[in-house]
């Protein structure tokens, strides 16, 4: 079955990317992670995610476009990446999101469609 | 001797077996609701066939097949796939379809597993599982969950939806998840008896049901997993409280504190039941909670009985239990313990070092700090500290016994 692992950061897991002193440390713990994760061959995709201050968020209103600097929502907890995993169970999911360096923010576990039966 | 009439020999199949069917089915199909629907369909079934061919030699095995065949009818309505054609195969996996015994496997502990897992609503976990393993139906439960039966048959339709969703396992968790997730289950059960004896008053007899109820699905894991100390625990405790249950109100139903109980009106024999269960527990050597909670309301239970356990005993057992699990329960009722062990000022001074923030809404800890403040000969705080138990009472009995205490 499919899941979506989707990792969020607090300001302070973010703020590491930039810090030279923890940016090291930060990219190793992903690198490694992710590279478990790659060497058990549940990953069919994913990638991690730019800083929130990079998004740009769009809605259409009565035919117009309205486009705004910033992420969707406004709240300290950022997604930070994603993956989509193919494992047994949501249990074998939740054991992968534990993992996660940012585990201790938060990752939302979510299973994907399966694609529509073939008529 | 006659057979049994069909009618009868159907019910009696729904009782006893019901949540291994159940747990059966929707193991292999990964859908409770679906299993629930084809096996209450399969009960129609028996209704009619039964008196016209007579009850079959394995009622379950009949069940079974009848139940397969409904959910394998639903699919194939549904548009086939491949997932489906693989469901069909693992619902039919090792059973012929007219085994002679009901030999098929007791998957009632995977389905309790399932029921309690963290991801589903908390809300939902107790009435799932009493609902799943027993069959009350939501509109039994519904008044003891303090929700309208719409509305729990509401929460119990997401929870199903979700299991199904997000690919909850119908397994046993392995080893290193065991521990926490058979905490899951205990602590469901043991909420849905906490639910029923909030209101052993009889306002409400559903209510005292379910306390029952759970009891029974306590018994059932220890049934199912005879070498784990904690659901004997759990037992043991259920059953001291259940056994004490008819001697908490008096002939005019007012409350009556334990150590004012009348012994004579506990129940003998599931004092026995909750004795030897600790027992068990105990040879097991691996202490947790609910072995020792079940070893506190012994205590409480032998004093009654006219052998008084130690105070100094009773305050181990609390320590031992703070120590694994600080819950602000076991923390107020630690500070009680103290008070014929140490003194009441010791008593006191254990009560104020929890954080006020803590007890805003917390009942207990404001009956028992107006009980040890009087205790103390401070009636003017004692007074205030019961002003605000009462307040915080929902227990109509226990409101006017409050309100007659220092008066």
């Amino acid at each position: 079955m499919d899941y979506m692992l989707m990792f969020y950061e607090s300001p302070e897991e973010r703020a590491q990317r930039e810090d030279p002193a923890k940016a090291e440390a930060y990219f190793a713990g992903w690198m490694a992670y992710v590279g478990a994760m790659y060497e058990s061959g549940c990953v069919k995709s994913g990638a991690g995610l730019e800083l929130p201050h990079t998004g740009t968020t769009l809605r259409v209103a009565g035919g117009k476009r309205q486009v705004q600097d910033g992420p969707f929502a406004d709240t300290k907890e950022q997604l930070g990446g994603f993956f989509v995993i193919d494992v047994p169970s949501l249990d074998t999911a939740l054991e992968w999101a534990a993992r996660a360096p940012c585990a201790g923010t938060g990752v939302e576990v979510r299973p994907v469609m399966p694609p529509p039966p073939r008529g | 001797m006659t057979a049994p009439a069909p009618r009868e020999a159907a019910i009696a199949v729904a009782r006893a077996s019901y949540g291994r069917l159940i747990a059966y089915l929707s193991a292999r199909s990964h859908d409770i609701a679906a299993a629930e629907d084809a096996l209450g369909e399969a009960f129609h079934a028996a209704l009619i066939a039964w008196p016209r061919d007579g009850v079959p030699l394995s009622p379950e095995a009949w069940l079974l097949t009848a139940a397969r065949r409904r959910l394998h009818d639903g699919w194939r309505h549904a548009q086939v796939h491949e997932a489906v054609v693989e469901q069909w195969r693992l619902l039919n996996d090792g059973i012929a379809p007219e085994e002679a015994s009901a030999a098929f496997p007791d998957e009632r502990l995977a389905l309790m597993f399932v029921c309690a897992h963290p991801a589903i609503d908390a809300a939902a976990r107790a009435p799932l599982m009493l609902q799943t393993v027993l069959g009350l139906d939501a509109a039994r439960m519904a008044g003891a969950f303090l929700v309208s039966p719409a509305a729990l048959g509401q929460r119990l339709v997401r929870a199903k939806a979700k299991i199904r969703a997000a690919g909850i396992p119908f397994e046993i968790p392995p080893a290193e998840r065991w521990l926490e997730r058979l905490g899951d289950v205990l602590e469901a059960i043991y909420a849905a008896y906490g639910t029923g004896w909030d209101d052993v008053a009889g306002t409400d007899p559903k209510r005292g049901d379910l306390a029952v109820e759970a009891l029974t699905l306590a018994a059932t894991v220890v049934q199912l997993l005879p070498d784990e100390p904690e659901p004997l625990g759990l037992l043991a405790l259920l059953a001291f409280c259940q056994a004490r249950a008819a001697a908490r109100r008096d002939e005019a139903g007012e409350y009556v504190p334990l150590a004012q109980q009348d012994a004579r009106r506990w129940n003998s024999e599931l004092l026995a039941t909750a004795e030897s269960a600790l027992l068990r527990a105990a040879r097991m050597q691996r202490v947790g909670a609910f072995q020792l909670e079940a070893a506190i309301q012994s205590a409480h239970t032998q004093k009654g009985l006219g052998a008084p356990v130690s105070p100094q005993a009773i305050v181990q057992l609390y320590d031992a239990l703070v120590a694994l699990q600080p819950t602000l329960g076991a923390r107020v009722s630690r500070a009680c313990a103290l008070a014929p062990a140490a003194g009441v000022a010791a008593a006191l001074e254990a009560l104020f070092a929890i954080g006020e923030r803590e007890v805003a809404g917390y009942q207990p800890y404001w009956a028992a700090r107006a009980h040890l403040l009087r205790l103390a000969g401070r009636e003017d705080e004692a007074r205030q500290a019961r002003q605000r138990a009462i307040g915080l009472t929902a227990d109509p009995a226990l409101r006017l016994f409050l309100s007659r205490q220092g008066s």
